[in-house]
């Protein structure tokens, strides 16, 4: 049986919660309120993350990058991996530079350079 | 020169601090010290600014960016590379920079946005030697976010700040093996969401009530020794462990960086390290007013901005509307709060927000403000932890004496 031990972050009171999986209902528990339930059950399922990470510059200098959504918790690794692989000139906030990373539905999107 | 209101520092706190004092007809300058606007938010490429002031997640450049927008749709006057060398009583200025020499300045009001800087080695008296590879981890932020360097690649953290989890998951994305995170507290300054995301989402551990007892390594730092600490916060050495890294952030602390008031008469509260404030976020000097970092360290930068916008609205009236004495009434923390900020407040109408930080965690507390002997609020909080700032709203038609912010059992 899968067991996941966190702690909830839906408000500073952060309740330490177990998740496990019974007869294929996942059972929350040590939540205080509805809203750890929910973040509970999502994180034992289906946990996600917006990544930010650096893209190299033609000038020499970096870039930073978002996803333009969460991406699943596992992939973060791959994702990180392709914008190591990307290299860009004269980007501006708000370019797309990669559309559609992996296939995962999530475009790199540039959150800052140092010229501005 | 002369302007209505001078601000001291172009990071969230002196944009949004100018933008409200041009929004109220004051002519406003700001003088920023670096070679562009947006201050510490141009390394916090993370997550996680702007869902109170925006009602939108963005990273820390995106937050900058919209208020560099607005600064620059504004009437703001902007001097980059302008360091200010000192300010006087009577509102006036002496600043340099490369494209305008030393400057004069006069100020129908000074608001103070200078911000924070990190706690050092020096500062905690880190033992052992002092070899490369030991940075603080916003100075790390910066050489990776904006410069583009890796630090280091066996890493350790000291101190469990927002800054220095947010380093752990940052070194640990471009390839660093972050090895440990050493907490002298039993518990985390930093926010449980970082915690979450940035330590166990990458299975870094964290040891609290630890701290390191020796720094070891010439010219490159080769390897800690550690130790857990009694309950007076004193290594216990029959405990002590080592561990090999080659670089040190050090995320202990941060300290208001209010060195130009040395040469005034702005009174400092030693708790928060930044002056002591009226509702209007003046100082006890007239004309003088103070917001974000430089006035309290703040968790969120939406409440800097808020803050900020308080400060600039106030000294564009102070400089431009004749004011009248004010009388004041002395806020005082005691009984696990730290420290409550304004920390004097004048009678009038409205409403006022009160910050505060408790000195340790509490459960089922009730947070009680009085007024003389007089409760004029009281909020019940299911926790409250040192590292979440708190506020409370209260009625300013309520405030007859000097006011007392305290914890009590929830059931007093």
């Amino acid at each position: 049986m899968r067991t996941l031990d966190t702690i909830c972050i839906m408000c500073p009171l952060g309740c330490p919660l177990r998740v496990t999986e019974k007869d294929g209902k996942v059972c929350v528990e040590g939540n205080t309120c509805a809203r750890g339930a929910k973040y509970g059950a999502e994180e034992f399922t289906y946990p996600k993350r917006t990544v930010t990470t650096l893209v190299k510059e033609k000038s020499g200098g970096v870039c930073s990058v978002k996803t333009s959504s969460s991406v699943p918790k596992d992939r973060i690794k791959d994702v990180l991996f392709e914008a190591s692989k990307l290299c860009v000139t004269d980007a501006k906030i708000g370019d797309v530079i990669l559309q559609n990373v992996l296939g995962l539905g999530v475009d790199f999107v540039v959150t800052g350079t140092s010229r501005d | 020169m002369r302007y209505d209101v001078i601000v001291i520092g172009g990071g969230p706190a002196g944009m949004a601090a100018a933008l409200a004092a041009d929004k109220a007809g004051a002519k406003t300058l700001i003088l920023e010290r670096d070679t562009r606007l947006g201050g510490i938010l141009n390394q916090c490429i993370h997550q996680g600014f702007g869902l109170h002031y925006f009602k939108e997640e963005m990273t820390g450049p995106e937050y900058a960016h919209r208020f560099k927008q607005l600064v620059e749709k504004s009437s703001v006057e902007v001097m980059l590379e302008s360091m200010v060398l000192s300010i006087g009583d009577d509102l006036t200025l002496t600043a340099l920079s490369p494209s305008h020499g030393l400057m004069k300045l006069e100020a129908g009001a000074i608001v103070l946005a200078m911000g924070c800087r990190e706690r050092t080695a020096g500062a905690i008296m880190l033992p052992g030697t002092r070899p490369a590879g030991i940075y603080t981890a916003g100075m790390a932020q910066k050489l990776s976010n904006v410069m583009g360097y890796l630090v280091g690649k066996e890493v350790v953290i000291l101190g469990s700040g927002d800054i220095g989890l947010i380093m752990a998951r940052r070194m640990t994305s471009e390839g660093a093996h972050v090895k440990l995170v050493l907490e002298l507290m039993p518990f985390s300054s930093g926010l449980k969401r970082n915690i979450v995301q940035c330590l166990d989402d990458y299975d870094i551990p964290i040891k609290y009530s630890h701290t390191i007892t020796k720094v070891e390594g010439s010219p490159r730092l080769t390897g800690l020794r550690y130790a857990p600490v009694d309950e007076f916060r004193r290594p216990i050495l029959e405990k002590e462990e080592y561990i090999s890294c080659d670089t040190l952030l050090l995320s202990v602390g941060l300290i208001p960086e209010n060195d130009l008031l040395s040469g005034t008469s702005v009174l400092l509260d030693r708790v928060t390290g930044g002056a002591v404030v009226d509702e209007n976020r003046m100082t006890t000097v007239q004309g003088v007013f103070s917001c974000g970092n430089v006035l309290h360290v703040h968790d969120l930068v939406d409440n800097v901005s808020n803050e900020a916008e308080i400060a600039g609205r106030a000294a564009a009236e102070f400089a431009l509307c004749a004011q009248k004495e004010k009388e004041y009434f002395g806020v005082k923390a005691t009984n696990g709060i730290r420290y409550a900020l304004p920390q004097r407040i004048s009678g009038g109408e409205g409403k006022i927000t009160l910050f505060f930080r408790v000195d340790a965690v509490y459960k089922n507390r009730k947070l009680v403000v009085l007024s003389g002997d007089k409760v004029i609020k009281s909020r019940k909080f299911a926790v409250l932890a040192p590292g979440e700032m708190g506020s409370v709203e209260i009625d300013r038609a309520l405030v007859d004496g000097e006011l007392t912010v305290r914890l009590d059992d929830e059931n007093a």
